[in-house]
């Protein structure tokens, strides 16, 4: 039976809204992440679209230079700050107590704070658009003096992505505490899944790298509003000073974005390929190794500053490859003699890998130095931020989504229309921003709204252009998958897949208590041996 | 098995923890700025740095006293004690002992600030004069604002303690202020040292 019917104590039942909008349960709290991230991942590619039709042709004048600005800088802190950074405080919110047999997360009140500054701060960035001087548009790396030059827009800004922070960073003092204080009896830190793992080390750099950018954003408000020298040369300020807090926080932040889609793609294969994830251990000191490299690279977006310790962070650079590669053995590994199947989960996991693997390849590519000199600022580096975050995060999220969706939402999505948006979706993706190696490579700088004819860049703009709303197409069959299942009953089972973690030993979705009993947990895939063991399983 | 994770393990409690972990971000916040700190002073060629002939002229001059905020350091000080007094009165169940404990560190906290208001009036610039005016008004700015949410912090506490609502078993709030004194505390002598001292 896929429902629990939960006895009210009293006649009295609160309309659904405010129930929504009072709950501190994290499966709840969990959707409205989902749901918020999502509308933003909608904004954000819509404004991507924008950008790639302003490329489309040379000469283009469709949008113009500083409506353009605007439309790139909101793109960016759209699909960072406000998808793919909340998007996994979603996921974790859901999974991370299912998975570790918890009734919730330690601090509930704490959690439904967490979601609830996301909704203002999001209003609050977009309003810039409606204000005198229009939106934040100095990049959403706002280096000085860009950031200093621009209207209102840019302080709401700076308070939007403040907030934001502080979102992420009690959030993260919230997972800490639960996966440290309220597992299972029998889960010890070695049998967490790798999810938890993932969200584990995301919550360590969110929480101490996060202040680092909140105090880097007040002293930008200092300097814009109360005629602060921070980053002003003529005050006897530093302009790299603000590159270098900035990326002390926000090179981190790239493995706040990456890592806890690691650690969904860890739960899918080795579900799909019938066997354990290879090198369980090393898989989680590879990501306590990425945790703690992670503070020691940021200068690499610097090198072109002349005021960098190149050699240093050129090694440190090199050496984050290391654990990642080590994960992307323990991947294949796992796939390695498997019985694999080829779901929709399966699929964007696979997606993933080989995505991620040409992401990770051009980025360490371009840690060396002198390579780096020649492509900084080009679509190369465009190319190389897009295949992580869209080839590895965004891949990573519908992955997860269509893996967990008959947990939390007691349906399965259509396989023939999971496998459509998968392949558009693909295709799509490369045809978008493979060709941006090519282009950086020929020299075309980033952030341009406008490029002469005859710079040889036109077809492979046009190409790309195409991509992207080939990209958006793709999300036709992905909308009519979830309305679809939507108007029909829930009827999956607890377990559906033949899965390993714990999230799969109570009823999907879970009743507000999440387990009525929970099976023994002796070792990483405690389903798998209930299932094996005493013959009982789902 | 009859699983439920909601009994909290032993030891410290998941409130505390997830203070602690509070507290590491805080130490990150003021990292940040104290790096901004360092960096803009190893950068500069002479700290402070030199004033153009407008700002000399306008009465502008860089220079601070030490005295008042060495004072003002002491009573910091002392009142890291006091607090810390508190929580050992409390631990032996001694109402009244925590009580004067928390009184004190309050009347100390709110004398601290004062003072430091004050010692803003007696400077001859702003923030909007050179680096050094900046770092040090947002420094010292954002610390004092600790310390006024430290009070407020010692001042509910304080409230809840008249109440009675704290036994020698139940006192974890008071540990938490007094944890969080003890940080702006140790925030404060840095300052002191990196601001007033280190020629």
């Amino acid at each position: 039976m896929a429902t629990v019917e939960v006895p009210q104590l009293s006649g009295y039942h609160r309309p659904a809204v405010l129930d929504w909008i009072t709950t501190v349960d994290h499966k709840k709290l969990g959707i409205l992440y989902l749901y918020f991230t999502l509308f933003f991942f909608a904004v954000g590619g819509v404004l991507a679209l924008l950008v790639r039709t302003q490329l489309a042709v040379a000469d283009n004048s469709f949008v113009g230079n500083d409506l353009y600005n605007q439309i790139f800088t909101m793109h960016a802190s759209a699909m960072l700050f406000l998808f793919i950074i909340p998007v996994w405080a979603g996921f974790g919110n859901y999974l991370v107590p299912l998975q570790i047999g918890a009734a919730d997360m330690a601090f509930p009140r704490i959690n439904a704070l967490s979601f609830w500054m996301l909704p203002p701060a999001g209003i609050l960035m977009f309003a810039g658009f409606i204000v005198d001087g229009g939106a934040a548009d100095g990049g959403w790396t706002a280096y000085s003096p860009l950031a200093q030059q621009t209207g209102v827009g840019m302080d709401m800004w700076i308070i939007a992505v403040i907030v934001l922070g502080m979102s992420s960073t009690i959030g993260a003092a919230n997972f800490l505490v639960t996966m440290f204080r309220m597992r299972a009896p029998g889960m010890t830190m070695f049998r967490m899944p790798i999810f938890c793992w993932t969200m584990l080390v995301t919550a360590l750099l969110q929480l101490l790298a996060t202040p680092v950018l909140a105090a880097a954003l007040v002293m930008l408000f200092i300097d814009r509003n109360y005629g602060g020298q921070f980053f002003d040369p003529n005050g006897g300020g530093n302009v790299v000073l603000w590159q270098n807090v900035f990326w002390f926080y926000s090179h981190p932040a790239v493995y706040i974005m990456i890592l806890p889609g690691m650690g969904i793609i860890s739960e899918i294969l080795p579900v799909f390929s019938r066997k354990p994830l290879f090198g369980y251990k090393a898989f989680v000191f590879a990501t306590i190794g990425i945790g703690g490299l992670g503070f020691s690279v940021w200068a690499h977006h610097m090198f072109t500053t002349g005021s960098v310790l190149l050699p240093f962070f050129g090694f440190m650079t090199f050496m984050i490859g290391v654990p990642t590669g080590v994960k992307i053995f323990n991947w294949l590994g796992t796939l390695w003699g498997g019985s694999i199947t080829f779901p929709t989960p399966m699929l964007f996991a696979i997606g993933f890998v080989s995505m991620f693997l040409i992401g990770g390849i051009n980025g360490t590519f371009s840690a060396a130095v002198p390579v780096d000199f020649a492509l900084h600022d080009t679509y190369f580096v465009v190319a190389h931020i897009h295949y992580v975050l869209f080839g590895g995060s965004v891949f990573a999220v519908f992955g997860g989504i269509y893996y967990w969706f008959p947990k939390i939402w007691g349906r399965k999505l259509n396989e023939r229309l999971g496998k459509l948006h998968f392949a558009l979706m693909f295709v799509g993706f490369n045809v978008a921003f493979f060709p941006m190696h090519m282009l950086g490579l020929d020299g075309m700088p980033r952030r341009i709204a406008v490029y002469a004819e005859g710079a040889g860049w036109e077809a492979l703009n046009m190409l790309s252009t195409g991509g992207a709303f080939l990209i958006a197409v793709s999300m036709i069959p992905f909308i009519i998958a979830v309305v679809w299942a939507f108007m029909r009953p829930m009827d999956q089972p607890d377990d559906p897949w033949e899965a390993n973690t714990l999230e799969w030993a109570t009823s999907s979705p879970p009743p507000e208590y999440n387990f009525d009993s929970l099976p023994p947990v002796r070792s990483e895939r405690p389903l798998f041996d209930a299932r094996q063991g005493s013959g009982e399983g789902h | 098995m009859a699983a439920h994770s909601t009994a909290e393990p032993q030891g410290m409690t998941n409130s505390m923890l997830g203070f602690i972990l509070f507290l590491a971000s805080e130490i990150m916040f003021f990292g940040g700025l104290f790096a901004a700190y360092f960096i803009a002073r190893a950068d500069a060629p002479a700290w402070p740095p030199a004033l153009s002939p407008e700002q000399i002229a306008e009465g502008v001059h860089l220079e601070i006293e030490i005295l008042l905020p060495a004072i003002s350091t002491g009573i910091l000080v002392i009142s890291s004690i006091t607090i810390q007094w508190a929580v050992w009165q409390i631990q032996k169940g001694n109402q009244s002992g925590m009580l004067w404990g928390l009184f004190i560190s309050l009347a100390l906290g709110l004398i601290f600030l004062a003072a430091q208001l004050f010692d803003y009036t007696q400077l001859h610039f702003l923030a909007d004069d050179t680096i050094y005016g900046t770092t040090f008004y947002t420094l010292t700015g954002f610390h004092g604002a600790h310390v006024a949410g430290g009070a407020l912090f010692i001042g509910v506490v304080t409230v809840r303690a008249l109440g009675g609502q704290f036994t020698a078993e139940n006192h974890e709030a008071v540990e938490a202020c007094s944890m969080y004194w003890h940080f702006v505390d140790v925030v404060w002598i840095a300052l002191f040292i990196v601001l007033y001292i280190i020629k």
